[in-house]
């Protein structure tokens, strides 16, 4: 599945990557928190999850065609 | 129903004047224009990210719950990304309806939604380096509040 990051995680992450096995989203970033450093640095704050381009909660289920995305809460308008 | 991402500055006067003559039957048009606010001199300007795709896709679910939910005939969401300075527009929002009361809800609907769903984030360009904006609880707050009214009925 591809993981894609947006703004302060963008900027820590890079712009995307490619990872799989991930079953749902709670795995996905016990997964990414499990890396240490900036992972579980910038993880540790406020963020949000959109599967397929619409906001998801932590313990929506995950294929392996899905795009994932991680970002901070909006603060656009 | 419109939504449009871009970097271009925008006329609002000619976006109503082009609903004005585009739908019938409306009695009354709301706008909102949203600016790059410039606390005390200190925003030298800001820079704009946003996820296309997702951004076209919340805002066009966005407008689908103001359409269920007023008489709304028409609406238009500009939001525009990249560099802005101090004073720049950021947003338009246009609601067309027959009366004013469903047109100025459905634009401050809009508004409030589009500050939590809508996949935008704000760097701010000070004289002592940039930071991201932080997300606000008061805009969760007005969201809910919509959300409350419609249970309340």
């Amino acid at each position: 599945m591809k993981i894609l990051y947006f703004a302060r995680l963008r900027e820590v992450f890079g712009e995307s990557e490619q990872l799989s096995g991930m079953p749902d989203a709670a795995s996905l970033v016990a997964h990414l928190r499990a890396r240490g450093g900036k992972w579980e640095e910038a993880l540790s704050g406020p963020f949000r999850i959109a599967v397929n381009q619409e906001l998801a909660g932590m313990d929506a289920r995950l294929a392996e065609d899905d795009e994932v995305a991680l970002f901070p809460p909006v603060t656009g308008g | 129903m419109e939504v449009r991402v871009q970097e271009q500055d925008f006329d609002a006067g000619v976006e109503i004047a082009a609903m004005r003559q585009r739908v019938k039957g409306a009695g009354a048009i709301v706008s909102f224009i949203g600016l790059v606010r410039d606390q005390a001199g200190e925003i030298g300007g800001m820079v704009l990210e946003h996820y296309p795709g997702m951004t076209e896709k919340a805002l066009g679910i966005i407008l689908e719950e103001t359409k269920n939910r007023w008489e709304l005939l028409d609406a238009l969401v500009l939001h525009r990304v990249g560099r802005l300075d101090a004073q720049d527009q950021i947003v338009l929002v246009l609601a067309a309806s027959s009366h004013r009361k469903d047109a100025f809800e459905s634009a401050s609907f809009i508004m409030d939604n589009l500050k939590t769903r809508a996949p935008f984030w704000k760097k701010e360009i000070t004289r002592h380096g940039e930071r991201w904006v932080e997300a606000k609880e008061s805009d969760e707050l007005a969201t809910n509040r919509w959300r409350r009214e419609k249970e309340n009925g």
